[in-house]
């Protein structure tokens, strides 16, 4: 039984749910003992909050008992990616600087999650403030992909992915700043969205970058995203760059999508995302997909986006220039830890921060912040952090022409499968081009997606298909996801992550 | 444009408030010059005419209305504080003034 | 030469005026009056108790994001409109980054290149009537900082402190920065104008209604640029003055009172003078103002190491005030202070001298409304600039801030008309307002501080008076008139003062003479 309810998809709890055939209470308990199970193999949460999941779910159940009408969601459970401020409940961002930091207040998101009666189940590891694709960049250690444990989940949101894929969660919350759900979901074989920019409230949501942070859902279907979506997105008066006015309904796209019928739809080939670079087994699983969605009734065009080439390092200026700048509030004062510097008598609050940094922040996070103060300094704005911003406006408008020939874009999502835990922590640079395919849309603030595309040949690990829709056009993304999603798992006799290790204890 | 310097690097931490080890200061010198050239891209894609972008979506006078919120109390307030005193957040002394 | 205090050596004023000729730039920060902070909801109430006014957004706490003040934005735009500035058609927030334990964030939301009010000018009085254009650079938002206070050490300063404890109840409060250009031509006039520029500012202010103006509580504060530079002509507005380079210039931080700034700029002009008459050069600097022993003291020095990384503040979208809003703002101004004085001085009937005195009191709002509440206009001013002034000169107050109102005022004023209270009594009945013992009609009745106008008492009073001082009676029957004073006061005593001592005077005098 506890097995079966932790295998269920997010639609599946719901239905079950709300005839009945199980409780919540039930249900938050099958993965609280899965979570016990697999997690130390795995380690993608950093705090578990079974007490507070148990109290929710029981309420739910009290409510579906009185028979009470509740939001679609009410009783499944969810992770939550540590970057977004829960209160009562520590939040660290994957940061030893924010250790032991329980916020006083919860973000929008956080609201909305407890308003849809969602047991929360616990914080999920990252890269330390959201900085990585791989989430070693951890400071309480990395997460591992339950396909592979010795290979990296992706990043930063490796932790919401790998607790989807080890079935650890049915739903997990994710922030995307330059990939940090969708390459994550490319190398676990789930989905992750990253909506609009302004569709979901950042208010509480530890700042990365903030011209480019949007959080989204992560789900094992495009269905159980398109639901978690719909409960995380929605104006909020405590963000200024959150979206008003009508926003499309992501649940109907997918089940419209889901039906299989892509006639009168036009997809765009990004020729600059894709090709040499890109691994073999990415290449062809991504051929192959195309090929089904022309099977689906999609037109296939190529489009030309030649100011992605760019793409890379406007967002390793701009993000490192708003980090810098966002990241200065750590600083021992008001809240996190406070370390003294070694050696000195009585030192000035200003030695004292400067000890907390270098103690607090780990190697990439320094890094990022030293390259944003550089860009950002007098002598050098024009040349970098101006350039970046320019960039950011052609391509916008390679969106904008490549919008008026698709309806949607497709590329792989990351160039390669998971690597081996280790192999590019040395080699910054390498990690960064992991996510030269989700960039762009972060920097025009575009939605876009990612689900399962298959396993590469090579090495039998998941591959990823990114779909990109124009701004405020999310249901595009889970028309289109869906009907690939149904057409690959009607192929596959069943969905990818069937064939994923069972980590069970017992197995192993 | 010339390589960063450790010199250079160790201006940009004080600035930053990161107290780099000399180690940390010559490995990151390293490296901040190899992603400053991954990047310096960006100089030359985009001319004099091309406008910035700040935000990504093009909004413009978002205000709320001048009406008080529920504060946090004090104790919430300084529940994280490192270390507190007289209802006030203590810190180490302040070198000089503002 | 001479020292001063435990300040630098300095030239005497006019020695530095015969060899330089002073630049000023005036950096002018106004807390707004909203009810709440700039970017978040909490309360701005000045003396709250600490950490009771904040919020995850002022706090800085991780994930918290500002939304702008409505009410902050429309008093930065009526500003900028009541200054002659162009108010800007698109423009944004930037963050200034530097870190600084009373900031919460290590980054103030501010405006850099992009402010929302610029290129305009505010007309000054000065003393002796005439007028001296401030060419105003720019007006900006941004937010205050919280507050230290500093523990161990001598007297609680930041210096030989052991450690600070911080409140950040201010952090965030709406604040807009208006900032010179730089003032030439005023010559040895300078300390002056820089008064008069903050006095003007500060009724400007006032009467748009959006600060309380309040320099004691800080929510008024100027920084003065000065520099000097060489002197080439007597006439400090000629060509060839002005196209004199400048110096280097220091910055006077937090002068709060109007007579501090006017005392702070003519000591930089003296301490300046100074060092470069010895040959020395002026240090580009942050330097403290000390309101006991009237000198600046070196603080921060300015390098250009000094990077504030300024970038557009990605967590606000930009500004775009709509042309028509604008518009309607500008309906919204108040008569400019100058023109207001011309008419009031003029709709009152006072001197020249007589008006500058009021308005250099600060007097202008307390006659006007007075006079509003039925007062005479010289009756107002008498009172407000006489015996009140003192009041509040002794308490060491500002007029505003006296415990007694306007229409107060006019009303003490009715009752001594009506022959209810003479100056004497009235005097006493201001005590008593301002002890807090309720309006004049109840100190009056409280005190028991009434005329006697019932002639009954009084006749029997005077009647005493003459029988007790025969030999000064006689006098006055001899013809010494001036004589009877001695009896009106020996009745005003029998009476406690509690009469009218005219009508005293005219019993006394039915009975002396023919
Ligand atoms: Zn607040």
């Amino acid at each position: 039984m506890a097995t079966e309810l932790t295998h269920h998809t997010a639609a599946q709890l719901a239905e079950g749910l709300r005839a009945q055939q199980f409780s919540a209470v039930e249900v938050t308990r099958a993965h609280l003992n899965r979570i016990a199970e697999v997690d130390g193999d795995v380690h993608a949460y950093l705090h578990i909050a079974g007490n507070t999941a148990l109290a929710t779910a029981r309420s739910v159940d009290a409510a579906l008992a009185a028979g009470e009408q509740l939001p679609a969601l009410a009783g499944v459970p969810i992770a939550v990616k540590d970057v977004m401020a829960t209160q009562g409940v520590p939040t660290t961002c994957g940061s030893a600087i924010l250790k032991g930091w329980v916020p006083p207040y919860d973000a929008s998101v956080i609201r909305r999650i407890k308003d849809a009666r969602m047991p929360i189940l616990g914080k999920t590891n990252m890269d330390e403030f959201a900085m990585g694709s791989s989430t070693e960049h951890s400071a309480y250690g990395p997460t591992r992909n339950p396909w592979d444990l010795t290979r990296i989940p992706g990043g930063s949101g490796g932790g919401s992915a790998a607790t989807l894929a080890s079935f650890t969660a049915p739903l997990a919350t994710g922030t995307d700043t330059g990939g940090s759900i969708r390459q994550p979901a490319a190398v676990t074989g789930t989905v992750g969205v990253k909506p609009t920019y302004g569709a979901v409230s950042r208010y509480g949501l530890v700042a990365l970058a903030s011209s480019l942070d949007q959080a989204g859902p992560c789900a094992r279907t495009v269905l159980d995203a398109a639901l978690l979506h719909e409960v995380m997105a929605g104006h909020d008066p405590m963000d200024s760059t959150s979206l008003t006015g009508q926003y499309p309904d992501v649940v109907a796209a997918a089940r419209r999508g889901a039906l299989g019928d892509l006639g009168g739809v036009t997809v765009g080939v990004v020729r600059e995302l894709g090709g040499d670079g890109y691994q073999a087994g990415v290449r062809q699983r991504f051929d192959e997909a195309v090929d089904l969605l022309t099977a689906a009734g999609a037109k296939v065009v190529e489009v030309s986006c030649p100011s992605f080439t760019a793409a890379l390092g406007a967002y390793y200026l701009i993000l490192p220039s708003e980090a810098s700048s966002n990241l200065a509030k750590f600083d021992a004062m008001r809240y996190g830890i406070r370390v003294y510097p070694k050696g000195v008598d009585d030192p000035t609050a200003e030695q004292v921060m400067a000890a907390t940094r270098e103690v607090g922040f780990g190697a990439e996070v320094k890094r990022r912040i030293i390259l944003g103060t550089y860009a950002l300094s007098s002598g050098y704005y024009d040349a970098y952090y101006g350039s970046a911003q320019k960039v950011r406006t052609l391509i916008q408008r390679d969106f904008a022409a490549a919008f008026e020939v698709a309806d949607v874009l497709i590329s792989p999502t990351s160039p390669t499968t998971a690597f081996p835990l280790g192999d590019k922590l040395d080699d910054p640079l390498s990690m960064y081009l992991q996510d030269v395919a989700t960039i762009p849309a972060n920097l025009a603030g575009v939605p876009g997606m990612s689900l399962p595309a298959g396993l590469a040949e090579e090495d039998g690990l998941p591959v990823g298909l990114q779909i990109l829709a124009p701004a405020r056009c999310d249901d595009r993304l889970y028309l289109v996801g869906a009907a690939v999603e149904a057409a690959l798992t009607s192929r596959w006799g069943g969905a990818l992550l069937d064939r994923a290790p069972s980590l069970d204890r017992e197995a192993v | 444009m010339s390589a960063i310097s450790r010199e250079e690097v160790s201006h940009l931490a004080m600035l930053a408030r990161i107290d780099l080890t000399p180690d940390e200061l010559d490995r990151m010198a390293g490296q901040l010059d190899v992603i400053l050239d991954a990047v310096a891209t960006v100089r030359e894609v985009a001319g004099d005419d091309v406008p910035a972008t700040s935000h990504p979506m093009p909004l413009t006078n978002v205000t709320r209305p001048d009406e008080v919120r529920p504060s946090l109390t004090p104790e919430q307030a300084l529940s994280g504080a490192p270390e507190s005193e007289q209802q006030r957040f203590r810190v180490p002394r302040i070198l000089e003034e503002d | 030469m001479g020292a001063s205090g435990t300040g630098e050596t300095v030239l005497a004023y006019d020695e530095a005026m015969a060899a330089y000729d002073p630049v000023m730039g005036l950096e002018v920060h106004v807390e707004l009056n909203t009810a709440t902070k700039m970017f978040c909801g909490c309360p701005t109430t000045f003396g709250a108790e600490p950490n009771s006014q904040v919020c995850p957004v002022c706090l800085g706490l991780p994930g918290a994001l500002p939304v702008l003040n409505a009410k902050g934005l429309e008093g930065a735009v009526r500003i900028g409109l009541a200054l002659n500035c162009t108010i800007a058609s698109w423009c944004r927030f930037a963050r200034k980054n530097y870190f600084y334990p009373d900031m919460p964030k290590n980054f103030q939301t501010s405006q850099y290149d992009e402010p929302i009010a610029f290129d305009g000018h505010l007309d000054v009085e000065l003393d002796d009537g005439t007028t001296f254009r401030v060419e105003i650079e720019r007006a900006h938002m941004e937010e205050d900082t919280g507050k230290s206070s500093h523990v161990g050490g001598a007297t609680g300063r930041i210096h030989g402190a052991e450690y600070s404890l911080v409140d950040y109840n201010r952090a965030g409060i709406p604040l807009i920065e208006i900032v010179t250009k730089p003032l030439v031509g005023a010559g040895d006039r300078a300390p002056e104008v820089a008064r008069a520029y903050v006095s003007a500012l500060r009724d400007l202010l006032r009467a748009l209604g959006v600060s309380d103006v309040k320099m004691e509580q800080g929510s008024l504060r100027c920084d003065a640029n000065v520099s000097l530079r060489k002197r080439v002509s007597d006439d400090a507005t000629s060509s060839e003055q002005k196209a004199v380079p400048f110096g280097i210039r220091s910055e006077t931080k937090n002068v709060n009172s109007l007579r501090s700034i006017e005392r702070a700029v003519r000591y930089e002009i003296t301490r300046q003078a100074a060092r470069l008459a010895a040959g020395r050069r002026v240090v580009q600097e942050t330097r403290h103002w000390h309101e006991d022993t009237g000198v600046t003291t070196a603080g921060r020095e300015k390098s250009d190491a000094e990077d504030y990384r300024y970038f557009p503040e990605p967590d606000l979208v930009p500004i775009a005030p709509e042309a028509a809003w604008v518009e309607q703002l500008r309906t919204t101004l108040p008569e400019p202070p100058a023109q207001r004085r011309r008419r009031l001085q003029t709709e009152w009937g006072f001197g020249d001298l007589e008006m500058r005195d009021v308005v250099n009191a600060g007097a202008t709002e307390a006659i006007e409304a007075t006079v509003v509440a039925g007062a005479s206009p010289a009756t107002a001013r008498k009172w407000w600039m006489g015996e009140l002034a003192r009041q509040a000169n002794t308490r060491g107050l500002e007029l505003s801030a006296l415990a007694i109102t306007p229409a107060q005022v006019a009303e003490l004023q009715a009752l001594v008309d009506a022959g209810t209270l003479n100056d004497a009594l009235a005097r006493q009945v201001v005590e008593g307002v301002l002890a807090g013992e309720g309006g004049p009609a109840e100190v009056v009745a409280a005190r028991g501080l009434e005329l006697v106008s019932d002639d009954g008492p009084l006749i029997d009073a005077v009647e005493a008076a003459i029988a007790a001082h025969a030999d000064v009676a006689d006098k006055v029957r001899g013809g010494k008139v001036a004589a009877v004073g001695a009896l009106v006061g020996a009745v005003m005593k029998q009476m406690r003062g509690k009469a009218d001592a005219a009508r005293v005077r005219e019993l006394l005098m039915e009975r002396l003479t023919p």
